[in-house]
């Protein structure tokens, strides 16, 4: 099975560089620094949601709630950057909107343990709630305007290059922020009890309740971690855009879900691995950013990477089938 | 033997207690026969989408591309009928152009839903995901068609599907009540139906008392698409329009309405009957905020209050049943 897994990303690998092959070659300025850097910082919004959407899919559950949490503390941070701006700094509206994030997040996993209802409809229903609820408070007003230094954070460069005519450009700290989320996935994942115990629960949540794991607390641990990474997504995204708006978010839920499930996640639970919604992000945000470049004009995106879709799903099942077909053969 | 207390009489009762709240808060304007003829010309759209997202449910699966579905197929009927020989013709010709886009529509639909069903079924794709890529695609390819923009001005044939009524039942309804009568007989009467509730249950069983699993889910995902025609052929007619995004928000609320009637996520249960409930209970609600004035996102919020709630109350029922035993 890992070995699979290991092929499917060199896979996925080798379609990244093939179309960076082919974007470059109709458009030499994406294989550049400046457009390699743009594009890491285009990435950290879903990227962090598909960090947050790998755990549960590894968990055998799907949240569909996750960008009306996102909202709601999106919109709480806007409001308190606006009436209280210059008494916050960036770490208390982290802190702020994680906070806010983890709770809806277990409210989730709370009614999903307890009454046993599948994690799909529940979290349509939570985010029918969450984001009616929101849109009835606020009457969908857009919030901008944030103090300057909110502003200021947003262009921290970490490494700093200048162009040829002495524009400067470079690794942006929300990537940065990006990145540390991304290892600290890879590592709770990878080395640690907890995240072994999400791989045993999406395997077989029976055998894994035997071995003596508490689910209760996986499925509270696995959703908040989910509503954590949307808090934070919230944050990056207000970074990104300096606005807040309601609607900006709800129903884009379907993006980050393809891109983590191409990146090798099964909607079945059990499998997944952060390189592989890495790569997943990866290629469909290619995808997007080579369509601009080689000026393929924008009423063509979705066909494209609808079609990108259903290759990529129909190539998976059909080595899938090819592997279990083998096994047999050699059993 | 006692018949166990299904989700269908939670829905009743939740019915029940809907229509008695609507009726203490906006005095007796809920229970005005105007206030019904308008929730009967609001339901179809969301209820034709909620029985073509309802019958691949049964079988496990999911239809995520119904919505891009009516849509594409909308805006091919709406192509031919704004076409310069549609508008020009008269009395009898009209109609029959008007069926003829109506046809076509469907066909579309059809050929949509046979696709889906081809990589669900035959290429063996995970149902999420190929209508996933569909949705994705189908929505491109509207926006390809219509360069993003609005086809409107239809024949008064068309128009007069949205608006007309016979014997005061507004004819979109009667469409919805056709649609249900031929997915409930399919599902009650026929061979294909108790086929997909089998597959529902247990698709290994099903395959191996002799049941030719990949062509029930073509089938299945076929009749999801030609209902989808149906309800482009609702959704153009009322809004006298196509546009590759009508009603995209429509998409997580056909799964919710079809859960709040009793369809199992995973499978092999549910009945038209819970889900005409389920989509009664829901308009009900959002008409009578709406009779109060308030935000329709509050009818969201209740949705998805209402549908948890239900969910909660069946399980600590099956809960007490089980101790019983």
């Amino acid at each position: 099975m890992k070995k699979i897994l290991i092929r499917h990303e060199s896979f996925l690998a080798f379609a990244i560089i093939l179309f960076s092959i082919i974007i470059t070659l109709i458009n030499p300025s994406f294989f550049t620094l400046e457009n390699f850097f743009d594009l890491l910082k285009s990435f950290s919004l879903t990227g962090t949601f598909a960090i947050g959407m790998l755990f549960v899919l590894i968990s055998g559950g799907i949240d569909l709630s996750f960008t009306a949490i996102a909202t709601v503390s999106g919109y709480t941070i806007a409001v308190l950057l606006l009436n209280m701006g210059d008494r916050l700094n960036i770490f208390l509206i982290f802190l702020i909107a994680g906070v806010i994030g983890v709770s809806l997040g277990i409210l989730n996993g709370a009614i999903i343990d307890l009454f046993k209802i599948p994690s799909m409809i529940t979290t349509i229903a939570t985010s029918n709630i969450f984001y009616g609820l929101l849109t009835v408070i606020t009457k969908g007003k857009w919030l901008y305007g944030f103090p300057t230094w909110f502003g200021d954070f947003a262009q921290i460069r970490v490494i700093t290059v200048r162009t040829a005519e002495g524009w400067p450009y470079g690794l942006s700290i929300i990537t940065l922020i990006w990145i540390v989320l991304l290892l600290a996935a890879w590592f709770i994942l990878k080395f640690t009890v907890l995240g072994r115990s999400i791989y045993a629960m999406g395997s077989s949540p029976v055998s894994a309740q035997r071995a003596g794991f508490n689910l209760r607390r996986l499925h509270l641990f696995v959703y908040g971690f989910m509503g954590l990474m949307a808090g934070f997504g919230s944050v990056i995204q207000a970074l990104l855009v300096q606005t807040v708006a309601p609607n900006s978010l709800v129903g884009k839920e379907m993006d980050v879900i393809a891109a983590v499930v191409l990146g090798g996640a099964s909607l079945t639970g059990g499998t997944g691995t952060v390189l592989g919604a890495l790569l997943g992000v990866t290629l469909l945000g290619i995808l997007g950013n080579g369509m601009t470049l080689m000026h393929v004009p924008s009423l063509w995106y979705k066909v494209i990477i609808g079609v990108v879709i259903l290759v990529s799903v129909s190539f998976t099942a059909y080595r899938r089938k090819q592997s279990i077909r083998k096994r047999v053969i050699t059993e | 033997m006692t018949r166990k207390f299904s989700q269908i009489h939670v829905l009743l009762i939740v019915m029940v207690v809907v229509i008695l709240t609507m009726w203490i808060l906006t005095g007796s304007d809920f229970l005005n026969p105007g206030n019904f003829q308008s929730m009967a010309y609001q339901m179809p759209e969301l209820g034709i989408l909620t029985l073509a997202m309802m019958i691949p449910m049964l079988t496990a699966g999911i239809n995520l591309s119904i919505i891009a579905t009516a849509n594409l197929s909308g805006i091919v009927m709406a192509l031919i009928l704004t076409s310069e020989t549609s508008l020009q013709a008269s009395g009898w010709q009209s109609i029959l152009i008007v069926a003829g886009a109506i046809l076509v529509g469907f066909i579309i639909a059809a050929l949509i839903g046979a696709i889906n069903g081809y990589f669900i079924a035959y290429l063996e794709l995970p149902p999420i995901l190929a209508s996933l890529g569909m949705m994705v695609m189908l929505n491109g390819i509207s926006i390809v068609i219509t360069q993003g923009y609005v086809i409107s001005g239809f024949p008064d044939a068309m128009l007069e599907i949205g608006s007309a009524d016979i014997l005061g039942i507004p004819v979109p309804f009667l469409l919805l009540l056709i649609c249900a009568g031929i997915v409930s007989l399919v599902l009650n009467w026929t061979p294909t139906g108790t086929r997909i509730y089998m597959i529902g249950s247990n698709p290994i069983a099903c395959f191996y008392s002799g049941v030719n699993n990949k062509n029930v889910l073509l089938r299945t995902y076929m009749l999801s698409g030609i209902l989808s025609g149906v309800a482009a052929v609702v959704m153009t007619s009322r809004f006298n329009s196509a546009k590759a995004d009508y009603g995209e928000s429509y998409l997580l609320l056909t799964v919710l309405a079809s859960v709040l009637g009793g369809v199992s996520a995973s499978g092999g249960f549910g009945k038209v009957s819970g889900v005409l409930i389920s989509l009664i209970i829901l308009q009900m609600v959002s008409s009578g905020l709406n009779l109060m004035g308030i935000s329709n996102f509050l009818t969201l919020a209740l949705w998805g209050f209402i549908l948890l709630l239900v969910m909660i109350i069946k399980f600590l029922i099956e809960k007490y049943q089980q101790k019983r035993h």
